[in-house]
């Protein structure tokens, strides 16, 4: 606790707010099933019930609760964030690790890999991907974090080229340990912290990447809420004044936001590298 | 290699040539995935293995993937980019009408957002810090941190429901006139110019900041001259290149912008049309618009690296 209050202490107003959010949605993440009035799935009234009215924020396009739908989506949204972003940074850090310690024509080929992928944009290559291997959840986590494993492979492979010409490395190597102590006990910890302030940069965009996919029809299939299947399903509505299809977009904007906020504070001093594709 | 400038911009074309044919690859190799199962997901399950077979072989399936690569690249080449499985139209003749709209879009909204964000950028770097740069900052940041199709249904809403002054669907063709085109692709136009406004103004807020931190421009500052003379004389021919790579980079990024954008309006682009293709599984559409958003982005980045080496004195004379 007293931690804590001491890290509230050092926050400035804006990631204040941006903690304040986060922890927000955090919590309807976690304890979904016992905040949701209705089922995630479960028909309870006519279309598009007014917002307001017996509904908080009434019903969507085929009667489901908007604000059970909204819990439910926070909970399956966050998570597939969540476990994407740590599947390209363990992938994307490992690689990067491996370049850099091993150098050489290793280096080169990974290197030249990674410029080529990330020259395509992230939506197109992971529309054309998805396409290809459809959309069960193991593969959009999959497919997600190879695409965003790229940029954390050019950071990682950065940070570890600093360390990796440190004395303490060149000592290491003369012992004659391995490439997995090397990458792991010398170069690892000491990577840590502008890897860990730059995850919360990246799941930003892996948030942002799965929503616009969910709004394409290639994210989580139905029945399972998702906050940008949920824009694009209540969509039509706008056209007859129901404002319902902003709510999930503005729940999307408002955790995106709430989490630049709290990070605007520290990444861009943790990390010395950006990389803004 | 005597002429410096060739010399440190020939590699980055190489650079470039190699990074579109290993982006082909890809593309091709990531539709390949797909194809397997394209014709019977046509002919449907209860298709009989031979007529699968046959739809194979008109589609080239039979054949290995790197003798298709190589007749495909061929005919990219020669500018056919072969037709389409849905209606089979020719795949360029529906990518070329469509890449007509889709940089009437990007075009109109840069001739907008390219001066009013660099502009904004200036004044936030300016007075950094005081109440005009806060409110321009957060405004900013909101609206990057929001996805782009959030932004486009609140101006929807508001446009088109509220007031109603705009179509909320953007019905576009070639035939309209130049007023009738431009109101009715206002929205999208609006939608792409606040998130391109945005990315712009943070760009060039934070390459001023860091420029006027630099010493030459304290000791101009020491020497008691007019910031007005400072910002131009000094600040401005250094500032040049980050300007351009800020410029160049977002015409980058509202490339990847518009397919969404496209798709909340109804826009008849070519970010619709490779969504369209994608839900269908229209193999040589996808593999078409997708090499087309894939060159515009690698030649606008390469674009904006011999720009900036060209801008910058520095870069320029190497030693």
């Amino acid at each position: 606790m007293k931690q804590f209050i001491a890290f509230w202490k050092d926050l400035n107003l804006s990631a204040r707010i941006g903690l304040v959010i986060v922890s927000f949605f955090a919590f309807c993440a976690i304890f979904a099933p016992w905040l949701a009035p209705y089922g995630e799935s479960e028909i309870v009234g006519d279309v598009w019930e007014p917002i307001g009215g017996e509904f908080f924020f009434g019903t969507d396009q085929i009667g489901r609760d908007l604000l059970s739908r909204l819990i439910f989506g926070a909970r399956n949204t966050m998570a597939l964030a969540i476990v994407s972003t740590t599947v390209s940074f363990t992938a994307g850090a490992v690689l990067g690790f491996i370049a850099a310690t091993m150098g050489g024509r290793v280096d080169q080929v990974l290197s030249r890999l990674v410029d080529v992928v990330i020259s395509i944009p992230t939506l197109i290559a992971s529309l054309i991907v998805l396409s290809a291997v459809g959309t069960a959840t193991s593969t959009l986590i999959l497919v997600i974090g190879i695409i965003y494993a790229m940029p954390v492979f050019r950071i990682a492979r950065a940070v570890a080229m600093d360390i990796e010409v440190m004395d303490y490395v060149e000592a290491a190597r003369l012992r004659g340990e391995g490439l997995w102590w090397l990458m792991s006990r010398e170069i690892l910890p000491n990577a840590m912290t502008p890897l860990a302030a730059e995850f919360g940069l990246r799941f930003c965009f892996v948030f942002l990447l799965i929503a616009s996919l969910s709004f394409l029809g290639l994210g989580l299939q139905p029945p399972l809420a998702d906050w940008g299947a949920m824009v694009r399903g209540n969509a039509d509505g706008i056209a007859w004044g129901f404002m319902h299809p902003l709510i999930p977009a503005a729940c999307i904007a408002a955790l995106t936001i709430g989490i630049n906020l709290l990070i605007d504070r520290w990444v861009f001093k943790a990390s010395g590298l950006r990389d803004d594709q | 290699m005597n002429n410096p400038v060739l010399s440190i911009i020939l590699p980055r074309l190489a650079m470039g040539v190699f990074i579109l044919f290993g982006v082909s690859v890809l593309i091709t190799i990531g539709v390949e995935a797909l194809a397997g199962d394209v014709c019977s997901a046509i002919l449907g399950q209860a298709a009989e293995p031979s007529t699968v077979a046959a739809c194979q072989a008109q589609l080239g399936l039979d054949r290995p993937v790197h003798i298709r690569y190589i007749k495909w690249l061929g005919n990219v080449l020669q500018g056919d980019l072969g037709t389409s499985l849905a209606n089979q139209r020719e795949v360029s003749e529906q990518i070329g009408k469509r890449l007509g709209n889709t940089l009437y879009l990007a075009a109109t909204t840069a001739l907008f957002a390219v001066p009013v964000g660099i502009l904004l950028g200036v004044i936030a770097a300016l007075y950094r810090n005081s109440f005009i740069d806060n409110a321009i900052s957060t405004t900013t940041l909101t609206t990057i941190a929001s996805p782009e199709f959030f932004v486009g249904y609140v101006l929807m809403a508001i446009f088109a429901v509220n007031l109603g002054w705009l179509p909320a669907i953007s019905n576009v063709d070639s035939s309209m006139g130049f007023f009738t085109r431009l109101e009715a692709s206002a929205l999208p136009v609006m939608t792409l110019a606040m998130v391109t406004v945005a990315h712009m103004m943070r760009m060039t807020r934070a390459s001023i900041i860091s420029l006027l931190a630099s010493p030459y421009i304290e000791m101009a500052k020491l020497k008691g001259l007019k910031p007005s003379r400072i910002i131009i004389k000094h600040a401005l021919p250094n500032a040049w290149s980050p300007i351009i790579q800020v410029v160049v980079l977002n015409l980058a990024y509202m490339i990847v912008g518009v397919v969404v954008i496209e798709v909340v309006f109804v826009y008849p682009g070519l970010g619709a049309l490779i969504v369209d293709a994608v839900l269908n599984r229209d193999l040589p559409v996808i593999q078409g618009t997708a090499m087309v958003f894939a060159t515009a982005y690698v030649l606008l980045f390469l674009l904006a690296d011999i720009l900036s080496m060209l801008a910058n004195p520095r870069l320029r004379h190497r030693r």
